[in-house]
């Protein structure tokens, strides 16, 4: 049994920030990785501590991405492999059926039972690059899967998938498969001291397009960002001035005015 | 290719919201393009649904009989073969959790390219599709270079179609190759049962990752007592297991519509308010004055929580 997690190292804006034509300044972008990622890396690691299976973790991203690989390593992770090259780098908008293609090529050279990659990545969300690999690779899929139990014998996982409205959907998905992993499907583990040093010597191989049998072509996209920009705010809300002490009795005042606190 | 081909939503016999959004959105569209609109209803008991969404503007609605419930495989095929049918220029498809689960393969399977969350969409010639980033503190314009494009909707962001129509309303009968699908749907669960009902609060005071961690919910506790409130918060701190699940609010949550909402460090994410949006009064204590939060709240402190809170406990007692 082989698992394969997609990872994503994705940037956060901080509270004040500048856009600097298509995207905001680097300045002030914080790198971290992808929070559904980070499920999606601890359901794999506990699916190889309860049997037999190699988990590799895949990330299409720049070298400074490789601090987060190493954290995934840290953790359980037996191999990463990182893809990039100039082409990939040159290029403004990676679409979800662009990644689906890079990634359909590390697992046509993996062939893993079962892909894991995150619901969303928390930049551009798109939540879509999992199903487009799915479809790609003609496996089973599954998405926003926050609770998964594997009968590898059968050849099938058992998934939920979280609806709307504090639904979910009980369903049996054939394998391969690719799971999108939602948030709060396990509790994601810290990294060990004797995991972050076992992981310097574990193998992060970088791939470029031409390794995986493909070209700049593959990164065409009938996309194209054409504007960032701030929206415009729609608050009308009164905003209490003055210090905490100052507005923490205003808001005092509103809830008693409310009728929701006594007084 | 100036046609609109819209797929409804629905659930364990009834419609979803979203299904009546896209019907609006789907109007919007092909009136920029002089285009129709025609309407899918796939499964369940797409009869009654088709005379529910008999809507001002929709052109056509084809029911497909297949089966109950909503099977990704199963709408995959449908839409598949219904867009081929149709060759319309625009896919519409709800940016739901179901969305999630079949819009990018149907969108693969067609090699048509898909842009989702949509909350604006222009299709004259250019079609440039409006989403958000970084959660939700920029806007982005993506412009498609296809004649045909697949978008997937934001839920609650376009308008609920109201009016009656008079759409044909045909049957369609989609060939499902049933050895493709491998996935099985075996029933559902409802989750978050327990005690407390938030839904019932009047005053609900609502953490969120803000609190950074969970030694520092007592002071959140510590308000709740002094103003008799019900806790409830978003969801990353009942991911973190810092509270049951009984307590979130938002999409995957509950519903919530209390007298006094009161968000504290929480950002404001769309999941979050659709669960909150409801509240008859939303008061936001966020450091960011630029918070999605703020767009909702009807008043606001743009402060420190770990000043602010102990201050109005104070202020409270
Ligand atoms: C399919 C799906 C379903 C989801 N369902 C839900 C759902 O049901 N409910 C839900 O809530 N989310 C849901 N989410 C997650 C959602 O997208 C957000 O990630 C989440 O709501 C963010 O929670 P938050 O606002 O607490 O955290 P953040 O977005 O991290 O916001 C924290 C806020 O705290 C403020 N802050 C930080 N420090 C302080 C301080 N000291 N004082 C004051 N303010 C401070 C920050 O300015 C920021 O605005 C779902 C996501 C997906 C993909």
């Amino acid at each position: 049994m082989k698992i394969l997690v997609t990872v994503k190292e994705v940037a956060e804006a901080e509270d004040d920030f500048e856009i600097d034509g298509l995207d905001i300044d680097d300045r002030y972008l914080e790198y971290d990785l992808n929070e559904w990622d980070e499920y999606a890396i601890e359901e794999a690691v506990q699916i190889k501590e309860d049997g037999e299976c190699d988990v590799v973790s895949v990330t299409i991203g720049p070298e400074r991405a490789e601090e987060t690989i190493r954290m995934a390593l840290a953790k359980g992770v037996d191999r990463a492999i990182r893809v990039w090259d100039d082409d990939i780098a040159a290029t403004d908008t990676l679409d979800p059926a662009t990644k689906a293609d890079v990634l359909a090529a590390v697992v046509a050279e993996e062939d893993p039972d079962l892909v894991l990659t995150g619901v969303q990545a928390g930049d551009d969300s798109f939540g879509a690059t999992g199903v487009a690999l799915a479809e790609t690779i003609g496996f089973e899929w599954g998405a926003v899967v926050n609770a998964l139990d594997l009968d590898a014998d059968a050849g099938v996982g058992n998934v939920h998938r979280e609806l709307e409205g504090g639904i979910e959907e009980l369903t049996e998905i054939q394998l391969p498969a690719v799971l999108t992993i939602q948030t709060g499907i396990n509790e994601p583990r810290y990294a060990s001291l004797r995991g972050i040093r076992q992981a310097q010597s574990k193998p992060l191989d970088v791939s470029t397009l031409s390794d995986l049998g493909l070209d700049a072509e593959a990164l065409e996209s009938p996309l194209r960002r054409t504007a960032m920009y701030e929206p415009e705010s729609e608050s009308d809300a009164v905003v209490f001035e003055g210090s905490p002490e100052e507005t923490a009795v205003e808001l005092a005042d509103l809830l008693r005015d409310a009728g929701v606190v006594e007084g | 290719m100036s046609d609109v081909l819209a797929v409804a939503e629905h659930r364990q016999g009834e419609l979803r919201d979203v299904s009546f959004e896209l019907v609006t959105a789907g109007r919007q569209i092909a009136d920029q393009q002089g285009g129709e609109l025609h309407l899918a209803v796939i499964g369940g008991d797409a009869e009654t649904f088709a005379t529910e969404l008999n809507l001002d503007g929709v052109s056509v609605i084809h029911t497909v009989d297949a089966g109950e419930e909503f099977n990704h495989d199963v709408y995959t095929q449908v839409t598949e073969q219904l867009f081929e049918e149709l060759q319309p220029g625009t896919l519409l498809l709800p940016n739901s959790v179901n969305g999630l689960d079949y819009a990018p393969a149907v969108a693969s399977r067609l090699d048509v390219p898909l842009v989702t969350d949509a909350i604006g969409i222009e299709r004259d010639g250019e079609t440039e599709v409006t989403r958000e980033m970084y959660g939700s503190k920029v806007e982005t314009t993506i412009e498609i270079d296809s004649d045909a494009v697949a978008v997937s909707i934001r839920p609650a962001e376009w308008a609920a179609a109201e009016a009656a129509g008079d759409a044909d309303v045909q049957a369609f009968d989609a060939d499902i190759d049933e050895s493709a699908v491998g996935s099985t749907v075996t029933g559902f669960e409802e989750v978050a049962g327990g005690d407390v009902d938030i839904s019932e609060a009047e005053f609900l005071v609502s953490i969120g990752r803000g609190i950074e961690e969970e030694d520092n919910l007592p002071l959140i506790e510590d308000l709740v007592e002094a103003t008799d409130a019900t806790l409830s918060s978003s969801r990353p701190i009942v991911d973190n297991g810092w509270l049951p699940k009984n307590r979130q609010v938002g999409q995957s949550g509950k519903v919530v519509t209390p007298d006094v909402y009161l968000a504290i460090g929480i950002s404001g994410a769309v999941q979050h308010v659709a669960g909150m949006k409801g509240s008859d009064t939303i008061v936001a204590i966020n450091t960011d004055p630029n918070a999605p939060i703020m767009d909702l709240a009807d008043y606001a402190i743009v402060d420190d929580l770990f000043d602010v809170v102990p201050q109005l406990i104070d202020a409270l007692e």
